[in-house]
């Protein structure tokens, strides 16, 4: 079980500083007070998988590690894709990378959830799956931005269900 | 900052008529954030779907997150029993 105390002294320390409640739901805030109900059942749903773990295909240029306060922007994955494509850009220190590096499907899970399509328990996979980085520390453009661009992106594949993943 | 980053997207997913549900591998985060359905795992960061190649494992942890998606009563944050 991973627990702030375990993260390294250092990280802990950030995180213990870090002002979370500016994130906190507000009360006039619709974005975060949002509820979609399931309209269908799972097995008629077209499901799509979203991860934080700073993942791209070779082709595509890399999540940017240089930039302090994170870089915010994402990578649009085709849904036919073999995850263990994926390349990894994450640089954080406070999380150990060799299992996803052994097997992609733990952050982007499409070969379980080719086996639910198979079984019937899904209706489809998405036509594109994304990646944004991790760490993070100044979410304003994710806010503003690139999380409504996915989002609006999502919509426009007619997705029913995203699945979030972070690291 | 993962497990902030995901609730922040997922609250922007849900806003345009998608129902969504996250992994949370903080719950002390995802307590703060409140996105609207969350699957607690005991499991170290890094590892949201359990253990690497161990398809049994992830496909319960799946199933678990999925069987969140009917809730309407969020924020809901579970906890996945092994």
């Amino acid at each position: 079980m991973a627990r702030l105390e375990d993260i390294e002294l250092v990280e802990r320390l950030f995180l213990k500083g870090y002002p979370f409640h500016r994130y906190a739901p507000r009360p006039d805030d619709p974005v975060a007070h949002a509820m979609t109900p399931l309209r269908k059942p799972l097995s008629a749903c077209t499901v799509a998988v979203i991860t934080t773990a700073g993942l791209s295909l070779p082709e595509q240029p890399p999540f940017d590690t240089t930039n302090k306060m994170g870089d915010s922007s994402f990578r649009e994955f085709p849904g036919d894709i073999d995850p263990q494509l994926l390349e990894m850009n994450h640089r954080s220190w406070a999380f150990d990378q060799t299992g996803i590096l052994r097997d992609r499907n733990l952050v982007m899970p499409l070969d379980r959830l080719r086996e639910m399509q198979q079984r019937s328990e899904i209706g489809a996979l998405a036509p594109h799956h994304y990646s944004f980085m991790g760490s993070i520390i100044g979410p304003s453009r994710l806010i503003k931005q690139s999380a409504p661009e996915v989002a609006r992106r999502l919509r426009d594949d007619h997705v029913d269900v995203a699945l979030l993943t972070p690291v | 900052m993962c497990n902030q980053s995901v609730g922040l997207i997922q609250r922007a997913i849900e806003y345009v008529g998608i129902t969504t549900v996250s992994i949370s591998l903080l719950r002390e985060i995802t307590e703060k954030i409140q996105p609207p359905r969350a699957l607690f795992v005991p499991y170290p960061l890094g590892h949201p779907l359990g253990e690497p190649n161990d398809r049994e494992l992830q496909t319960r942890i799946l199933h678990a997150a999925f069987a969140l998606l009917p809730r309407t009563d969020v924020p809901v944050l579970e906890d996945f029993s092994p």
